[in-house]
């Protein structure tokens, strides 16, 4: 790894959508939570609903902004670095991240400005459908950014003139057997991300005795919901890992560490891979296992990396650990969950202050559980950025020189450390001090500003 | 290179000629407010400038956003030749614009205001001198080898574009001036009045340079097809016309003048840009025609934003600037 232009541009790449991503999971299940909350109380009447709303709305305000201005980074890395990846297949990928900056636009900028700004002025059912419309719009950004990876991880629908991607077959780009089984497995990590936060931080109020009525509703909600989607959510994964079997053989077997084709093969649960000698150290594995993972029978053969020429494999140490590492939280995420529901049918939830703790800290699992996940799915597309089609290597742009990328990627490394201290550090204020007292007057100064905030929200772009 | 654009094409190249003319009016007057930000330590004039701007500066930047959309979905060429070539104007334009929108979020939290505070002025500064040096590195041409670009590093900070950056920044801070006048009232409308003549005498001192230094780097503009569109002249003498109106207008204490004829300004400097330009895209080497996407692109684009988004963005955007229309009510806000 000599520290090229395309080397370089790939660490940046992944640092400006690792800073990115993080916000966006985070705001599409809070978007889906206010809208929640909302109706909830609308159905209910029961104020305690409105001052965990307003508590979230402001989270979700400065949470959306962070999104919106690392987003708008990303709407440009694909033509300053990837200037021939973005001139080949600008025409199938252009259109795919330009209706996501339009709807996004479209749905979360006006009606954005009516949840922040509109409670007093708009009637009822209006700001509940605006919530409702924020959320669509956030839902359907995350659609097209799917849509668009989808395609490059597995292309189709498109044909190739004079070296460049053309669509032929819109539909099935848009609705591809791909994107049906990731975009919703994406949403649903959104949710989760979103419901571990919630859990964490109700936890964290009662543990410190602060507003118990507002903490209990986001602790039992977010417990339940949790609990509900999280074996959802390990179908969706078990069949994108089908979809990489299927159509990205060799991403599957960096992913199981499996050098040598095997029959039958064995699982390796856990190693250290050591690619240089193209074998696992430390190995802990269960013989006839990964057959029947992979194809459902304890004999079959299972192709290993071996049947890659050396420039078509994958690397295997991150999409190894960063699989398990994602399933892993999973597995915290559904102790956490049906435990605190036991508990709380048992009635000791409140009491519990070891498990408490556990919830707290179980705060990141989410982001995680996103972060591995996405460099699984990424690093095992490598060597291909459109998979099998166009390598990474030859995507680059060609007038970039390796002093013009290091540069811009220790000017991003200064920027963001200084953005994203305050941010996290302001986000972590707002969330220390939790929603005011019930019996709270108007004045609650942190509504009264903003207008600033509402602002900062609406030109959202690129990868969300 | 003769490649006619079709009809689509040409409908996109408008939408993205639409839309760069509202994003330099819109983002271009909120720019220059944050740019006479830093040049004043009145904390009440700097808030009332924020409050001038902050309903409006979100909605301007979106049209950025449709611009990008637009040329990397229509026009996928043009978008990588055109950021490479500007990889770290493109770099600074980003940074200023990330220290800008947080500014407006961030100064009103405690701490580190004055970091925000810098961070505002610088952010718009830079902002706006990328986009001027953009401009004037457009003039001079940008080389394109095999629908890549394959000039230089540093061919923005050659003599021209570094006096279009400068006369943008002077020219957002006479529409921010103008702004200013227009929807302000008392002190801070007499502070912006006051500048008005000094910056449009700055500009028209700056686009005298510019004019030198594009007659001094005349055999790189020798493709423009300008010096065939005499008629075009009527372009500049527009400007010229305008800048007096800016004059008359703040001497006159006509508050809407400044504000008026700087946008006429901008708007015949555009046109002025176009006849160099037009029919390239990026020049002198990429037409409209050469560069538009596969028809199937961007037929698939205008049954969605074309037919629906765009409309609504545009209702959208009257509707925010009639809703707070007229003079901005005062105090506003209770920082």
């Amino acid at each position: 790894m000599e520290l090229d232009p395309v080397f370089l541009s790939r660490i940046q790449f992944a640092f400006v959508i690792s800073f990115h991503i993080i916000f966006p999971a985070f705001t599409i299940g809070l978007a889906a939570w206010l809208a929640t909350l909302e109706g909830t109380r609308l159905a209910t009447g029961n104020p305690v609903y409105r001052r965990v709303f307003d508590f979230w709305l402001k989270v979700f305000a400065l949470s959306f902004g962070m999104g919106v201005v690392s987003g708008i980074v990303m709407a440009f890395q694909f033509g300053t670095n990837w200037s021939v990846l973005a001139e080949r297949t600008g025409p199938i990928q252009g259109p795919l991240l330009g209706y996501e900056g339009f709807t996004a636009f479209l749905l979360e900028a006006t009606f954005f400005g009516v949840m922040l700004l509109g409670r007093d002025r708009a009637p009822p059912w209006f700001y509940f459908l605006s919530c409702c419309m924020v959320s669509v719009g956030t839902m359907l950004s995350s659609f097209w950014i799917l849509c668009n990876n989808s395609w490059m991880q597995v292309p189709l629908g498109h044909a190739i003139v004079e070296g460049r991607f053309v669509p032929v077959d819109w539909w099935s780009i848009v609705t591809g057997p791909i994107v049906r089984v990731r975009w919703p497995h994406m949403l649903l990590a959104a949710f989760l991300t979103t419901g571990m936060s919630i859990i964490a931080t109700g936890a964290w109020y009662i543990l410190r005795g602060r507003q118990p009525a507002e903490a209990r509703v986001m602790l039992h909600w977010g417990l339940s919901l949790v609990a509900a989607i999280i074996p959802i959510q390990m179908f969706f994964g078990h069949v994108t890992g089908l979809y990489v079997l299927n159509y990205q053989p060799a991403k599957f077997a960096a992913i199981e560490a499996r050098w040598l084709t095997q029959q039958p093969a064995s699982e390796v649960l856990i190693a250290i891979p050591d690619p240089w000698a193209e074998r696992n150290l430390l190995a802990i594995e269960v013989p006839k296992l990964g057959s029947f993972i992979a194809s459902g029978n304890w004999d079959a053969k299972e192709v290993g990396l071996e049947a890659y020429p050396t420039e078509d494999r994958p690397p295997v140490v991150i999409p190894f650990f960063g699989f398990r590492l994602m399933v892993g939280m999973g597995l915290i995420m559904l102790a956490v969950s049906w435990f605190g529901l036991w508990l709380r049918w048992r009635g000791k939830l409140d009491d519990t202050r070891w498990f408490l703790w556990v919830a707290f800290l179980s705060f990141p699992t989410g982001f995680i559980a996103v972060l591995a996940g996405w460099f699984t799915a990424e690093v095992g597309r490598q060597p291909w950025v459109v998979y099998g089609l166009l390598r990474t290597k030859d995507a680059v742009t060609p007038s970039l020189a390796t002093a013009d990328v290091l540069f811009s990627l220790l000017a991003y490394i200064a920027v963001y450390a200084v953005i994203y201290a305050f941010g996290f550090h302001y986000i972590y204020r707002l969330l220390r001090d939790g929603p005011p007292a019930a019996e709270q007057g108007p004045g609650d100064s942190s509504l009264a500003r903003v207008p600033a905030v509402a602002m900062q929200e609406a030109p959202s772009v690129g990868a969300e | 290179m003769a490649t006619e654009p079709s009809t689509l094409a040409l409908f996109w190249a408008a939408v993205i000629a639409v839309a760069i003319v509202l994003y330099v009016i819109l983002d271009g007057f909120d720019l220059g407010v944050g740019i006479l930000f830093g040049t004043t330590r009145d904390k009440a004039l700097r808030n009332e400038m924020m409050d001038a701007i902050s309903p409006f500066w979100d909605g301007n930047e979106t049209w950025l956003v449709v611009i990008g959309a637009s040329l990397f979905a229509a026009f996928p060429v043009v978008y990588a030749v055109f950021l490479p070539a500007f990889y770290i104007p493109v770099l600074l334009l980003l940074f200023g614009l990330i220290f800008r929108g947080v500014a407006f979020e961030f100064r009103y939290r405690g701490s580190a205001r004055g970091l925000w505070d810098l961070g505002f002025f610088l952010g718009s500064t830079v902002v706006a001198f990328v986009q001027g040096a953009a401009v004037g590195a457009m003039i001079r041409g940008i080389p394109v080898v095999d629908g890549q670009y394959s000039g230089g590093r540093f061919e923005w900070l050659a003599p021209l574009p570094v006096f279009t950056g400068i006369g943008l920044v002077v020219g957002y801070a006479l529409l921010g001036a103008g702004w200013l006048v227009l929807k302000c009232e008392g002190e801070l409308r007499e502070w912006a009045r006051l500048r008005v003549p000094r910056l449009a005498a700055a500009a028209l001192v700056v686009i005298a340079l510019s004019a030198i230094a594009t007659i001094a780097d005349r055999d790189k503009v020798v493709d423009a097809v300008f010096l065939g569109r005499t008629w075009g002249l009527i372009f500049p003498a527009i400007g010229v016309l305008a800048m007096l109106g800016v004059f008359a207008g703040a001497l006159r204490r006509r508050d809407g003048w400044p504000f008026a004829m700087t946008v006429l300004f901008f708007l015949s400097s555009f046109a002025t840009l176009a006849m160099l330009f037009w029919p390239y895209m990026i020049p002198y080497s990429i037409t409209v025609g050469s560069a538009a996407a596969p028809e199937a692109s961007l037929s698939f684009l205008f049954w969605g934003a074309g037919l629906f988004v765009l409309p609504v963005i545009a209702v959208y955007t009257i509707a925010v600037y009639w809703f707070f229309r007229g003079k901005m009510r005062k105090p506003s806000t209770g920082y």
